[in-house]
């Protein structure tokens, strides 16, 4: 049944449904601040602090911070005599030794002083990571050989304590040069930029998904749908007024989400921002038709709830939000990369922080755009308004 | 003159049940017709029909003259219809709503002003139709049924639930609406007072069939016993027996509240004999009324069963 583009109709359904999100503050905070809190919170969680700090618990003689002291400085005490490198007693309990490094970033060691059984206390509760000793030999490292924040700590205290043997080489060394360590400092390279373009996606998929079929599952279940199409309201335009509206608030969640991620963290776009809006477009066309198709028929919202949840939880798991899907089996990822958020998100990870352009992100574009289309026709074609 | 809806042996089942069963209808211009029956009867599921969201298993349905089928957008135009409890977005504004929906119809800002006088809704203008009570909820449904002028207008139970008050305002802007326009109405209601008041035609239906149907004058006066007398008696339960044995009328004991009912022809000429027949039997009356049959009482009559059960 084909009709005239009714422009009146289409923008009294419009405006009704952005009134209708609007007017809801939670749908507000759940779609747009949830998202940048979110991004916010594990960005800070995942990205690399400015400086290392490493907890060891010190048995020594005696339990106090002076006699401990000097353990410490008989065995690092080399390594602590070049500029700035000091050791300091903080507070009663502490002994700090601060090591500036550019490249790696600025270590800092605090030992604490204390008994064996407290140090083991530490220990599990995590408080410190690793325990010394001191023998005749020299001192003894304690420490969960799983724990990689030990092993690492016990690296850069063993090369503390022979740096100037010159037995192994490392950044603490005299042999340690420009060349052989060569730290990544390329935009693009932490958490935060993998994580933002997985948000982003994420943000879409969800707000499609919960925004659309939600919508429209309740609207049936309330009899308004059935109500609405007893009048000459052209159907394609309800649902299209549905999906200009989605989109809309897609992109305003997006680019804040953008927005405070490049305050807070400095991501930046590498890639084309043509590659971006496209990809972006076609992301929102392929979620909005995967709603209509998922809520063409019921009227339950449990069932809708289900459904909507068959369809996201997978693909939040699997398509690289959060990490990396390369980790998976050989053999599923050729599956998960067939998948509407991985196509996404690889998209949109793509501009963001490999500098994708156009071309390169074209399949994906397709992919969507095709899979958008397929499934808002036949959602269309079985779709249930009475 | 041709009818504005014409409905000819229509059946309609879902699964195993015959919801409809056979149904004709024939609804001229201006006239105000009711569905009576009880719930379950099959009313919702034949005004359905004739709005086009469900279509019969056989049988033929014309409104205006034409069938559903290839003839939707101008049908939609001249029909209003109201579903039973319709519930619309919660946070838009009666005025909102309004508008919205006469955007379907290309109609403007000032039949959505004409609209909410006429169902009285003016100091609701920008409340959420979230908070509106039920009955102010099934005015706004009467106004958007309202809109576009419609040829014919089919409420599905537009009363249900509601006050007395707020029931008697929505029979008076049917009546408004039937003093000042041609439009004709179907209406769907198991309430008889409903159907005596608003409507000319009632077809009493159950269980998908018309039981009886006509004018209030014709349903009433089919047989010449149209006076009912319907007692109580001191003490409240007597022996059956006593009652109903060699009684001069037949009498239908309810055991339930209590209370006995008698069909007459004549109350002055009956009324004497009955009490004649209670003396005797050394029965006492608690409490009598003598009123004219109902369409409660016709359909008591036909099934056993009351209109609201």
């Amino acid at each position: 049944m084909s009709r005239p583009v009714r422009l009146k109709q289409f923008s009294h359904l419009t405006i009704a449904h952005l009134k209708e999100i609007s007017r809801q503050p939670a749908v507000l905070f759940w779609g747009i601040v949830f998202p940048i809190l979110l991004a916010i919170g594990l960005g800070l969680a995942f990205t690399r602090d400015a400086e290392t700090v490493h907890n060891i618990g010190v048995v020594a003689d005696g339990d106090e911070s002076p006699s401990t002291l000097s353990k410490l400085e008989a065995q690092f005490g080399k390594a602590a005599a070049k500029p700035n490198r000091e050791f300091r007693i903080r507070g009663p309990e502490m002994i700090e030794l601060a090591i500036a490094d550019e490249k790696l970033g600025d270590i800092l060691y605090l030992f604490e002083p204390g008994s064996w059984e407290a140090s083991i206390t530490g220990l599990k509760q995590g408080r410190i990571s690793m325990i010394m000793t001191f023998t005749d030999n020299g001192p003894v490292y304690h420490f969960d050989p799983q724990n990689p924040a030990a092993q690492l700590a016990w690296l850069r205290l063993s090369l503390l304590a022979e740096g100037e043997s010159g037995s192994l080489k490392g950044p603490e060394t005299d042999a340690y040069t420009e060349g052989e360590v060569s730290p990544l400092e390329l935009p693009g390279t932490r958490y935060i930029d993998f994580l933002v373009p997985g948000l982003v996606s994420m943000t879409i998929m969800m707000s499609c998904m919960w925004g659309i079929s939600y919508g429209m599952i309740d609207k049936r279940s309330r009899k308004l749908l059935r109500r609405m199409v007893a009048t000459p309201m052209v159907r394609s335009h309800f649902l299209a007024a549905l999906m200009v509206v989605r989109i809309f608030i897609n992109t305003v969640e997006s680019a804040l989400l953008v927005f405070f991620a490049w305050l807070i963290f400095d991501i930046s776009i590498q890639g084309s921002p043509w590659a971006l809006i496209i990809v972006f477009l076609a992301g929102n066309i392929a979620f909005c038709g995967i709603a209509v198709f998922t809520s063409s028929r019921t009227a339950n919202t449990e069932v809708g709830n289900g459904v909507i949840n068959a369809v996201v939880m997978p693909m939040t798991l699997l398509s690289g939000v959060f990490f990396s899907y390369h980790n998976f089996p050989e053999w599923s990822i050729v599956i998960i990369e067939k998948l509407p958020l991985t196509l996404l998100v690889d998209g949109i990870r793509g501009v963001f922080t490999e500098g994708a352009g156009l071309a390169q992100t074209a399949p994906a574009a397709l992919g969507l755009f095709l899979i958008g289309t397929v499934f808002f026709a036949a959602g269309l074609k079985i779709f249930k308004w009475h | 003159m041709t009818p504005v809806i014409a409905v000819k042996e229509v059946y309609k089942s879902f699964h195993t049940v015959r919801a409809v069963n056979g149904i004709d209808l024939t609804v001229h211009e201006g006239q105000f017709t009711a569905l009576l029956g009880p719930n379950g009867a099959g009313k919702t599921t034949l005004v359905e029909m004739i709005e086009g969201i469900q279509t019969p298993d056989s049988g033929e349905i014309r409104v205006l003259g034409l069938a559903w089928n290839g003839n939707e957008d101008r049908l939609h135009r001249a029909i209003g219809i109201s579903l039973q409890e319709t519930r619309f977005i919660d946070r838009l504004t009666v005025t909102e709503t309004l508008r919205l929906f006469a955007g379907f119809y290309d109609l403007g800002k000032t039949r959505v002003y004409e609209i909410m006088d006429i169902v009285n809704l003016g100091e609701k203008a920008d409340a959420y139709t979230v908070n509106l009570s039920g009955g102010q909820r099934q005015r706004l449904a009467l106004g958007i049924a309202l809109i576009n002028r419609p040829k014919i207008l089919l409420l599905d139970e537009p009363t249900t639930g509601l006050d007395p008050n707020a029931r008697r305002d929505i029979w008076s802007i049917l009546l408004d609406l039937k003093r000042h326009s041609n439009t004709a109405m179907v209406l769907t209601t198991h309430y008889m007072e409903e159907a005596e008041y608003l409507c000319d035609y009632i077809m009493i239906i159950d269980r998908g069939t018309v039981l009886r149907e006509g004018t209030m004058d014709q349903l009433l006066s089919n047989d010449a016993a149209d006076k009912i007398i319907s007692f109580s008696l001191e003490p409240p339960h007597p022996p059956r027996v006593d009652i109903e044995n060699n009684s001069p009328f037949p009498i239908h004991w309810h055991p339930g509240n209590s209370r006995g009912t008698i069909t007459v022809s004549s109350v002055e000429a009956d009324l004497p004999v009955f009490f004649d027949f209670i003396n005797k039997r050394g029965l006492r009356l608690k409490n009598m009324e003598c009123r004219r049959r109902t369409l409660d009482d016709l359909f008591t009559g036909m099934t056993g069963r009351r209109l609201d059960e």
